[in-house]
């Protein structure tokens, strides 16, 4: 891959929290109009590298580039200029309770945009239409199964037609027949729009069902970058543990510990 | 030594925090809301429900705390045969001290809670995080509407309350206890200042207003996003807001009608 196509270049990042290291010395790209998905176990901090890239969360080292410009040394104004291009749907998919659906899609086009009210009527009808819950737009949050509050939050993300589109785990608790229509709408959304989609999950399956490129982060680090092809056929042990969802291996079933002696009290 | 250090440390993470919550409420409340006619709904949404949905527990508790002065201050009165002085005695210790202080208090457990819970819960569900990522600054739409209106609404509720304590007092002495009501309205007029009872109770409360409101929002927005943490911030609002009120009450007290 060239470095022309990148649209995100995370170069030797590093994070700690709380005196654990998340990550270190992390190198991965994201390749612009494709689907990446970034996997990992639970816990590898995956949604904090979505964070990263919004830069809601500043790196110890090294530096993301979004389309050539390094989000962390960017001013608010500036910063709250590129978070325009961006859409990020939540894991809990984040709606603000007090509005109702129709109002959650149209508050960022309220928000930015000098459109009047009907053509932002229009706006919305189509983005819900889009991920099919046009007929839910008069709902509160409250009223919404999870799998839909997760659509709706998927409308509100690309009302502004944004070109970078971050998943935080959208298959999480959801029903197969849900998972499905994400997976569909995910990949069409992709493609009509020519976003470029960086999808966060553990969810094996759907996410190389659907990705065109793969990273796997575990223990800090990049275990394999490549196609989804690429990435079944691996030879890696951890990343062969991984995908076969294998209890023990490389990646130990035993969270750090003593040997068990030293804490048996004679 | 340790003791010290410890002392020391703990100084200066109490600096810190103070300094944090200034910081974080000169970014939320001074500077211009960006869409005009947005930030007034918002407002009046938040004076709503900070303001007018306390009103039932304000007038409630301001009319039974002055039918209670009005009989312990009368039984004490007769003693010296001025029970018309209640009239007086009633106005001057609700303006002074009982209404911006016991309505500040009922304020820090009715709103304040009430707002750090709201906005914890906000955090926890990621919808500030949600507004940051779509460019719009959740200290001016959240906490900024937020914070205005309880300092609007608390000096409004306090002389709300010391006007229906003044009711109650007056049912109490007049219609029950038998006071001369000509008497008991002329020596309250008499005896009550505009400037030092009037607009001093208001200033007390206006201090009040800010510091409750200040540590409600700064509490919600700084809690740990998980139940326990919300718990926790909303316990600490009303345990900081009522102990920030009684300590400022004493020094503005002091400064107001201390004798120096």
């Amino acid at each position: 891959m060239s470095a022309l196509d990148a649209y995100i270049d995370v170069k030797n990042l590093s994070f700690f929290r709380g005196g654990r290291v998340i990550y270190e010395n992390i190198s991965l790209t994201i390749p612009k109009g494709k689907i990446t998905a970034v996997m990992g176990p639970s816990g590898t901090g995956k949604t904090t590298l979505l964070r990263l890239i919004a830069a809601q969360l500043e790196p110890y080292s090294g530096s993301i580039l979004i389309n050539g410009e390094n989000v962390h040394s960017l001013s608010r104004t500036d910063l709250y200029k590129v978070r325009k291009k961006m859409g990020m749907l939540f894991q809990s998919g984040a709606l603000f309770s007090d509005m109702s659906v129709a109002e959650n899609v149209a508050f960022p086009m309220e928000e930015h945009t000098l459109l009047s009210k009907s053509e932002i009527q229009r706006i919305v009808a189509d983005k819900l239409h889009s991920v099919g819950l046009r007929g839910a737009a008069n709902l509160m949050p409250s009223e919404l199964s999870g799998g839909m509050a997760r659509r709706v939050a998927l409308a509100r993300a690309i009302a502004l037609d944004p070109e970078l589109v971050m998943y935080d785990e959208p298959f999480t608790g959801q029903d197969p027949i849900s998972k499905g229509v994400l997976v569909k709408l995910i990949r069409q959304l992709n493609d009509t729009a020519n976003i470029t989609s960086v999808l966060v999950s553990h969810d094996v399956e759907e996410s190389l069902s659907i990705a065109d490129h793969v990273c796997i982060l575990a223990g800090g680090r990049v275990i394999a970058e490549g196609s989804a092809e690429e990435i079944r056929a691996s030879e890696d042990p951890e990343v062969k543990q991984f995908l076969n969802g294998e209890p023990d291996g490389p990646v130990p079933f035993h969270y750090p510990e003593d040997a068990l002696a030293n804490e048996v009290v004679l | 030594m340790k003791t010290v250090t410890s002392l020391g440390a703990w100084f200066l993470s109490w600096l810190e925090a103070v300094g944090r919550a200034g910081i974080f409420l000169a970014q939320s409340v001074f500077r211009l809301p960006v869409r005009f006619n947005e930030s007034v709904n918002l407002l009046i949404k938040q004076l709503y429900s900070v303001g007018v949905l306390s009103l039932v527990i304000v007038v409630v508790s301001g009319a039974f705390i002055g039918m209670v002065l009005a009989l312990q201050g009368y039984s004490i009165l007769a003693k010296f045969g001025s029970e018309e002085a209640v009239g007086q005695l009633l106005a001057l210790a609700l303006l002074r001290e009982l209404a911006p202080v016991v309505t500040a208090l009922l304020f820090a457990g009715r709103a304040g809670s009430s707002l750090t819970a709201e906005i914890g819960l906000m955090k926890a569900t990621e919808q500030l995080s949600s507004f940051e990522m779509m460019g719009v600054d959740p200290l001016r739409r959240v906490i900024a509407p937020r914070f205005i209106a309880g300092v609007i609404c608390l000096p409004l509720l306090s002389l709300i309350f010391s006007a229906t304590g003044i009711i109650g007092g007056l049912v109490v002495s007049v219609g029950w206890l038998g006071v001369h009501d000509g008497a008991f309205w002329s020596l309250m007029q008499q005896s009550v200042y505009f400037d030092t009872d009037i607009i001093n109770g208001f200033i007390k409360a206006l201090c009040f207003s800010v510091a409750v409101t200040w540590i409600a929002v700064y509490q919600g927005y700084e809690c740990v996003p998980t139940s326990e943490g919300i718990g926790k911030a909303t316990t600490r609002t009303v345990v900081l807001g009522s102990l920030a009120i009684l300590a400022l009450d004493f020094v503005l007290t002091a400064a107001m009608f201390g004798d120096f």
